[in-house]
């Protein structure tokens, strides 16, 4: 991105049409650590690369639980992502408190778009250098949308922001089409190979990511070390099963991609490999 | 408001006015400083209940002024939205005032435009909220909602007092309708009622009411809520029997005494 003599407000418009502020805020996103997001017909799972400031701080909270049915995560500015999610926590509270059930999804993200377009157009304002992930669920089913601070909004069926998201894109498109129909285990083992992705190279633990699932009969929670650790052994359980299958036992190898392939479905054991095996 | 002709099947509203004595010492004070100005209400019964799959009131349509049944064809009773029905007794210019507050609830919710609609359990906790803020600033909306509904096959009904006293059951009545009627609902209500069976106990009801009521008219309205929406037949009259030998000659035991 070069510097010009447009971009230093956010009301002024280049020749070309863009709003640079606008988009310079796009850019904080991708800063900001890896957020994923997946869908099924009944469950939406989320997930997050934890970021530590240094070795002896925690690292930052990520991802939000916004109501029972609705959850965000967050890349790019956090205390950005904070404030917005208090907004969205108070819609939700309010609409349950009047009307006795739970705003519709949609319509608080259309509600945070407006929020974030005004901050487009007042001279004395900034765009929120924040994307969100709102992962929600409302009686037309499973929505996961993303939020950019321009105010557009977008539906997707799964969608990583953040640093090197561009992995964990590459992954989701690969996948996508079987999402609608899979289940709520192996959505949250897609979520984590997805992270996985982003992290190129680094060892995968249940301390570098967060995990947060929200489905039918199941209200929005973040999964706790524990569970997700265990997620990721059975991967190098599965890992360590297919070693021993690149030796020349072709049976043996088999036998053990269709356990694999039993056990974790599409899981992503089969992408240990990192060869597309494609399904 | 255009009434549709519909079967004889339809659910019978009952709804009265409600005058519980703690709310009526309560506004006494307020209302002395009130003129003369009656407004018109209506204090005739309104009755709901729920049946199998759908939903059936009714209620009686003359429209008060004091102690005058000054209008005989008042219509109580407006479907809300897609999903509900709504019917009040009370002060009918605060009805009007209600319906002019959902009206603009429900054509926000329209202009979403999306696939969302508000259903019977949002429009019955709005209404609370609205009736019970207005309670808190002593300037209520001296009426009694019943409001039904179905949405998604789930069906609601629920009612709120000038006060804000809310609640869902599966029948509600107004005024009179809690006394007289609710107790022959209690007996013989039952979750598999059919539409027909639905109306002849409404009838049965009403006809009590009417007999009991002095500020009944014998004139009843039926809607009907279904998944596809909401009918309302056209008014009509019940059967009453006045032939009873005590009726025949009134004065008979006044002569001589006095």
């Amino acid at each position: 991105m070069f510097r010009n003599q447009y971009d230093t407000d956010v009301t002024t418009w280049s020749p070309a049409g863009r709003l640079f502020q606008v988009e310079y805020a796009m850019e904080a996103v991708k800063q900001g650590s890896a957020a994923i997001g997946l869908r099924s017909k009944t469950h939406v799972v989320l997930g997050c690369v934890n970021k530590a400031n240094s070795e002896l701080s925690s690292h930052q909270k990520k991802i939000f639980k916004v109501d029972d049915h609705i959850g965000v995560a967050i890349a790019g500015l956090t205390a950005d992502g904070r404030v917005l999610s208090r907004y969205m926590r108070n819609e939700c509270i309010n609409y349950s408190f009047t009307y006795e059930s739970p705003l519709p999804v949609g319509r608080l993200v259309v509600q945070l778009a407006d929020k974030a377009q005004v901050c487009t157009q007042r001279s004395w304002k900034r765009p929120y250098g924040v994307g969100l992930l709102v992962a929600g669920l409302d009686e037309s089913g499973a929505h996961l949308y993303y939020n950019c601070p321009s105010g557009n909004y977008f539906e997707y069926q799964a969608f990583a922001i953040g640093s090197r998201s561009q992995a964990a894109k590459t992954y989701l498109e690969r996948r996508f089409e079987n999402f609608t129909d899979s289940s709520r285990d192996d959505l949250v083992k897609d979520a984590i190979t997805a992270i996985r992705e982003t992290l190129q190279g680094e060892t995968l633990k249940s301390s570098i990511c967060t995990i947060a699932v929200v489905g039918v009969g199941e209200p929005f929670h973040v999964l706790d070390q524990g569970t997700v650790q265990q997620i990721i052994d059975t991967f190098e359980i599965a890992a360590e099963q297919e070693d021993p299958a690149t030796e020349p036992d072709a049976a043996t190898g088999q036998e053990a991609a269709t356990e694999q392939g039993t056990a974790a479905d599409q899981g992503g054991s089969t992408d240990e490999g990192a060869a597309p095996m494609d399904i | 408001m255009e009434v549709k002709q519909i079967p004889l099947r339809h659910f019978v509203w009952l709804r009265d006015y409600h005058r519980g004595k703690w709310s009526w010492e309560l506004f006494k004070a307020h209302c002395t400083s009130q003129s003369h100005a009656f407004g018109f209400h209506s204090r005739s019964s309104s009755l709901f209940f729920s049946c199998f799959v759908l939903e059936v009131c009714c209620f009686k349509r003359p429209g008060s002024y004091g102690s005058t049944l000054r209008y005989k064809s008042v219509e109580r009773m407006k479907p809300i939205g897609k999903h509900s029905l709504l019917g009040a007794s009370g002060e009918i210019s605060d009805f009007q005032e209600i319906l002019r507050y959902l009206d603009e609830l429900i054509l926000y919710d329209n202009m979403w435009d999306d696939g969302n609609s508000l259903g019977p359990k949002e429009v019955h906790n709005y209404l609370t909220r609205v009736m019970y803020n207005r309670r808190n600033k002593f300037n209520p909306l001296w009426n009694s909602l019943v409001l039904g509904g179905v949405k998604n096959g789930q069906k609601y009904l629920g009612t709120v007092s000038m006060i804000g006293v809310n609640f869902e059951d599966n029948h509600v009545a107004t005024g009179f309708g809690n006394h007289l009627a609710r107790p022959i609902l209690r007996q013989e209500w039952h979750e598999n009622l059919s539409f027909e069976d639905g109306v002849r106990l409404l009838e049965k009801c009403m006809r009590v009411l009417l007999y009991r009521d002095r500020s009944a008219v014998n004139k009843l309205q039926i809607a009907k809520i279904t998944e596809d929406g909401v009918t309302i037949s056209q008014p009509y009259s019940l059967k009453t029997y006045w032939e009873f030998s005590a009726f025949e000659n009134p004065a008979q035991g006044a002569i001589g005494s006095w």
